[in-house]
């Protein structure tokens, strides 16, 4: 018992005690976080994801800004109920993207992680500038402000050249068209090939109806792309991850 | 070290120091707490032995149980498909058109397509089927595209002017903003919902013959086969006050509704199309 003797000397210096449970707890971290950089099925990659567009990229950080995700989770869990209601539950590779993640624990409202294409973008501009006009029972506050907040995209470049250094592969022509690709999503009268072919599947439009890019577009162009980057029609998840 | 002190009171050794005159009992854990503690720990080993837990070098270990949660929501859902599997297979093979009301098959359909309007549709059309403003009431008999149970399915499976389904239904009501003078919309406005008693003579009436009639009808009872709304009744889409018309018929309205059939299975498209068709509108 001669080891469990010399607690003592632990338990009577404040020093030596701070230190030995912060090296008790950095192994704890570490078994837990370090494998999630080689686990197969933290890391795997699945076609179809790509970066966020410039306007999906402004809209996110507005998601972020307004708190959504206090409400609103990312994540859908491999539950049958969960699948059934909000689609193929949520892989790792689905916000590789993500910085920081927004997957969430906390479910006022539903979750978000699937929403693109569920709804038409003009009921998400109803439902943002009012949302109990579609659902009556709703609690969600008002967002029509978003409106009057105009965006110019000056810095949306540098927001992903940042994106970039923490591993987002943006390309150089991305960053170069930028501000070009962030001003065709939301206008629908421009010739946005190039935008939809640097981004596939971003979803072009003039959301909030009104001339000049607002945090409204920004927000629902984000909004309906959400979860609709991996095609399930053709991904076979492998069941030992 | 000395020896610590026994305490007379109690019989326990005490710990060894005092704060003036204050010191401490040496009383032990209690066996039953400290064993359950021992089983703690054994219990945590044996639980990463038999389920998934330590990282190796591409996967974790899996586990002597081969519990995996992907295979476990698969069979989930296995599971439940086979349990319903007999009437999905009648239910995509029934003719829509001929469905019995009465059978046995119809009610699930209707159980079935309930909760799948809960969980997809309730948030434009309401949970109550109700509708708002710009999303059609479904419990009435107005229909904009036909309210047969297979024009019902149509609409759910490929949706209404979405840009995903090329079967869509798709129509486009013009902005007269852009066509019509200021005063003549006014005028329309005056005119439209009069329509029950139209005065065809009034500036309102020639106007409406010859703008809006071709899609609206010559008496404003509408045309289902291009979505265009009965105006002579009085249920009204976008409202029927002054200034929702003047914003209708200035501006135009483009609702949208997703194709369905691109999320949902053949047999809840089908199920959630008989239960809106069973909601009292249903032709």
């Amino acid at each position: 018992m001669a080891l469990i003797d010399k607690h003592a000397i632990l338990e009577r210096s404040p020093t030596l005690l701070l230190t030995f449970s912060l090296t008790v707890v950095t192994i704890g971290g570490i078994v837990e976080i370090a494998p999630l950089f080689w686990l197969e099925n933290t890391i795997e990659k699945v076609e179809g994801m790509r970066p966020y567009s410039p306007l999906e990229l402004a809209g996110r950080d507005i998601y972020i800004r307004e708190g959504c995700y206090v409400c609103h989770s990312q994540m859908i869990r491999p539950m049958r109920d969960e699948v059934e209601r909000y689609g193929h539950y949520s892989l790792a590779a689905e916000s590789m993207y993500d910085h920081p993640f927004q997957w969430g624990s906390k479910r006022t409202g539903p979750d978000l992680a699937r929403v693109g294409g569920r709804y038409s973008d003009d009921w998400h501009l109803v439902h943002l500038i009012d949302p109990q006009s579609v659902v009556p029972e709703s609690i969600m506050p008002s967002y029509a402000f978003l409106m009057d907040a105009s965006l110019d995209g000056e810095r949306i470049g540098d927001l992903m050249a940042t994106h970039r250094i923490v591993g987002v592969p943006y390309s150089d022509d991305q960053i170069e068209n930028a501000r070009l690709d962030f001003k065709l999503q939301a206008d629908p009268d421009e010739d946005w090939d190039p935008m939809v072919e640097r981004y596939p599947g971003a979803v072009v439009g003039n959301f909030d109806g009104q001339p000049g890019i607002t945090e409204m577009d920004a927000l629902i162009a984000y909004l309906q792309m959400m979860g609709t980057l991996v095609d399930f029609s053709t991904f076979v998840p492998d069941d030992s991850r | 070290m000395d020896e610590p002190r026994v305490d007379e009171l109690t019989g326990r050794p005490t710990m060894g120091h005092e704060f003036d005159g204050i010191e401490e009992l040496n009383t032990p854990m209690p066996r039953w707490w400290l064993w359950t503690f021992y089983l703690t720990i054994i219990w945590g080993v044996g639980y990463t032995i038999a389920y998934p837990a330590w990282p190796m070098v591409s996967s974790a270990t899996a586990g002597l149980l081969g519990y995996s949660t992907r295979a476990e929501v698969s069979a989930d859902i296995a599971d439940h498909n086979l349990s319903n599997a007999a009437l999905v297979e009648q239910l995509n093979a029934v003719d829509l058109a001929a469905f019995d009301p009465q059978s046995d098959l119809h009610r699930y359909a209707v159980a079935r397509g309930a909760s799948v309007f809960r969980a997809q549709c309730s948030q434009c059309h309401g949970s109550g089927a109700a509708g708002a403003v710009g999303y059609p009431n479904l419990l009435d008999n107005d229909w904009l595209w036909g309210g047969d149970l297979e024009n019902v399915a149509h609409s759910v499976r490929h949706g209404i002017r979405n840009e995903t389904d090329t079967d869509a239904r798709y129509s486009e009501m013009p902005a007269f903003g852009d066509i019509l003078e200021p005063e003549e919309i006014e005028a329309l406005v005056k005119f439209v919902p009069t329509l029950a008693e139209a005065d065809w003579d009034s500036a309102g009436g020639v106007l409406f013959a010859d703008n809006c009639a071709a899609c609206h009808g010559d008496l404003g009872l509408g045309d289902r086969s291009q979505g265009a709304p009965n105006l002579a009744d009085a249920i009204w889409l976008y409202g029927g006050d002054s200034e929702s018309l003047t914003q209708t018929i200035a501006k135009a309205r483009f609702g949208v509704m997703p194709a369905w059939g691109q999320r949902l299975s053949e047999e809840d498209v089908r199920a959630v199309s008989t239960y809106v068709h069973s909601l009292g509108g249903g032709e």
